[in-house]
């Protein structure tokens, strides 16, 4: 009988090597004699041990990692395809106690099954969610998801029932369903994770929200950033379509759902809803003013459902548990499970899938493990370019959306970046104005005018020239971008500069210690 | 990575055509001309903006916007750098400067054999295991100037 073994393909994987691992497996594998079949997975996300190669057994399935090429002939002479010993055997991927201790709904088919094969999906639990709607029906499929207490994962944390309700009641012969996957946020990867790890998931979730609100044709926009992503997708779709899950007439309902991948072109602005859709439509990215609401004037004029990966993803375990029990996770109106993704130096990043409510500190100390140059964890970013810089006394915040917008920070799309000792906060209040006039889709003049301004002012405050006047009017400049900015975008890249100034102070206060960037 | 072909005005054509019926085509015929030619010549512009009904200004504007679409040929090798947070917090600063200093450019600079073009990235997705690149759209976690140098040669071969 064939031996199967699991070697992930998702892009931190692939970028440490995992098709040059496969390679050797099955040429090793070969010229032993072994009957040996590989499955290429997304990732479990346990992201320093990629690559993370995985055996089916008697038993289940057994880990090791991280494997190199150079570990490929010991593990099979030690006899990896048995699930042996040896010195990069992990055991049982689900005893990990990273991976044990969290709460996965949305991630526990990622890394486990073959992300292309609705087959594999429908095994492993897929498409009973989109059953359920397909029996409440639209009003019953809405309430379920109003009721579970889901809120857009993309950052702004709105409710998503109000938003389904509103384009399921809107009349439009026409109106679509779009995925915001434009992840841009440094720090996160969950969105990426889930389309080369579990596609399905979020194609079952788009159809489900199709479905509800009464559209037949839906996009989802990717990054161009995301090669692998937009790849996995596409793969995904046209089986979906063969195996009758997407198209005409899905599972025999009569209903149709037409789905579409649509690559970005690397502007960060395009993860803004109004802009994904002026993109989508092949214009510039630039914001739209609302109203009108893209729920009921969104792509190409008509009512449009816009939500992120991580939302779509949550409905297809929502409706086949129930919102009740979705809703039994998290605490205070953060209801439900928060894709946690811990990056930059620290020494176990990956993706933590855990109920609102852990703390900063919890999640990098417990889970992360410290930093990963072994030095002092300095500030940590929460929520993306746009989020706050925590120093350590703030770091007992929950993970709650009330909770950090009270300590002015934000959730955020839920990326975590770690900074150690070595960080030079006025840098980063630099850096943040600097994406902003970098990526700035320069419709709003506080937002174009403002990010340039402030990047040359930081930059006197570098240099020590007059550095309390000049803090001054960046703390002016950036209550001008708040209030005045047309997005998110403007609106929030004070919150990293503020955060900075204010819980860093004595990084604004060594004239001359900093070389200003050449640019 | 597969060669581009020299402009044609016929060839390009024949891609405008093949996605023109699409909702909100001007992205999916850019990327696609950019994939064959390896930049978006100027003369594409008109052929796009007469499909579509579009302005030539519509079309040049989509262009000028997004920082994917070239105007111009690059390098034969193109290597994307992330300069976004989680990749600072690993030291990328100084691992660009070793980069840039080595092949003796700056962003968006070719090396003067049109072997290597560097561009600046905000975000690949790979931040836990930074710094990160993309070398010909392939992903390299734990980026050092030496494990370029490696993939590079790699690419090269």
């Amino acid at each position: 009988m064939s031996i199967t073994l699991y070697v992930p393909q998702d892009a931190v994987a692939l970028g440490l090597g995992a098709n040059r691992v496969a390679r050797a497996l099955f040429k090793g594998a070969e010229s032993r004699g072994l009957d040996v079949e590989i499955v290429r997975t997304g990732s479990r996300g346990l992201f320093w041990l990629e690559p993370m190669v995985e055996v089916g057994t008697p038993e289940g399935r057994i880990a090791y990692g991280p494997v190199t090429v150079a570990d490929v002939d010991g593990l099979l002479d030690a006899g990896l395809t048995e699930g042996a010993e040896h010195a990069l055997r992990l055991g049982d991927p689900l005893q990990i106690p990273y991976l044990a201790r969290q709460q996965r709904l949305t991630f526990h088919r990622c890394g486990v099954v073959d992300p292309i094969s609705v087959e594999d999906y429908r095994a492993h639990g897929g498409y009973r969610g989109l059953e359920t709607a397909l029996r409440l029906g639209p009003e019953g499929t809405v309430e379920q998801v109003r009721e579970s207490g889901l809120r857009g994962r993309g950052g702004a944390g709105f409710p998503a029932g109000i938003k389904w309700n509103t384009v399921m009641l809107a009349k439009a012969e026409q109106k679509y369903v779009i995925c915001n996957a434009d992840e841009g946020d440094s720090g996160t990867f969950a969105d990426r994770m889930m389309m080369e790890g579990d596609p399905f998931n979020l194609i079952e979730g788009m159809t489900i929200a199709a479905v509800a609100v009464g559209a037949t044709r839906g996009y989802i926009y990717c990054r161009s950033e995301y090669p692998q992503s937009v790849r996995t997708l596409k793969d995904a779709i046209r089986n979906g379509v063969e195996a009758g899950v997407l198209g005409e007439n899905i599972l025999g309902s009569g209903k149709s759902f037409h789905l579409e991948v649509r690559m970005g072109a690397g502007a960060y602005i395009c993860g803004e809803e109004t802009s994904l859709l002026e993109s989508l439509e092949g214009k510039r990215g630039l914001v739209r003013a609302k109203p009108p609401i893209p729920a009921l004037k969104g792509f190409l004029g008509k009512p449009t459902l816009v939500n992120n990966v991580m939302t779509f993803t949550a409905t297809p375990w929502i409706l086949e548990h129930g919102a009740k029990a979705y809703a039994e996770y998290g605490m205070g109106r953060s209801l439900g499970t928060l894709p946690i993704q811990l990056a930059g130096n620290v020494k176990h990043g990956g993706l933590i899938e855990y109920a609102f409510g852990l703390t900063l500190r919890q999640v990098i100390e417990e889970f992360g493990g410290g930093t990963r140059s072994g030095r002092p964890v300095r500030a940590v970013q929460v929520g993306g370019p746009l989020g706050a810089y925590f120093p350590d006394h703030l770091l007992d915040t929950p993970l709650d959306y009330e909770a950090m917008a009270a300590a002015k920070g934000l959730v955020g799309h839920g990326g975590i970046v770690v900074f150690d000792d070595t960080v030079d906060m006025a840098r980063q209040a630099r850096f943040a104005f600097e994406f902003c006039a970098t990526e700035s889709c320069g419709k709003c003049t506080p937002c174009r005018i403002g990010a340039t301004r402030g990047v040359e002012t930081m930059d006197k405050v570098i240099a020590g020239i007059r550095p309390e006047a000049n803090l001054k009017l960046v703390a002016d400049l950036c209550e001008v971008m708040t209030d005045g900015s047309l997005c998110a975008m403007g609106g929030l890249t004070p919150m990293p500069v503020m955060s900075a100034i204010t819980h860093f102070p004595e990084d604004f206060q060594q004239p001359g210690s900093m070389p200003v960037a050449a640019e | 990575m597969a060669s581009p072909e020299p402009w044609s005005a016929s060839r390009a054509a024949g891609i405008v055509a093949e996605h023109q019926a699409l909702e909100g085509a001007t992205l999916p015929i850019l990327h696609a001309l950019q994939e064959t030619f390896g930049y978006v010549d100027e003369g594409a512009i008109p052929l796009i903006a007469d499909a579509l009904n579009l302005s030539r200004a519509e079309v040049h504007g989509c262009v000028s916007f997004y920082h994917d679409f070239r105007r111009a040929p690059a390098g034969r090798h193109e290597v994307k750098l992330c300069r976004a947070e989680a990749c600072q917090a690993m030291g990328s600063d100084r691992i660009h400067a070793e980069i840039l200093g080595k092949l003796g450019i700056g962003w968006h600079g070719t090396t003067a054999d049109g072997q290597t073009t560097v561009e600046p990235v905000y975000c690949l997705g790979l931040c836990a295991n930074g710094p990160a690149a993309l070398i010909d759209g392939e992903p390299v976690a734990h980026l050092t100037a030496e494990s370029l140098e490696a993939e590079l040669a790699e690419a090269r071969a």
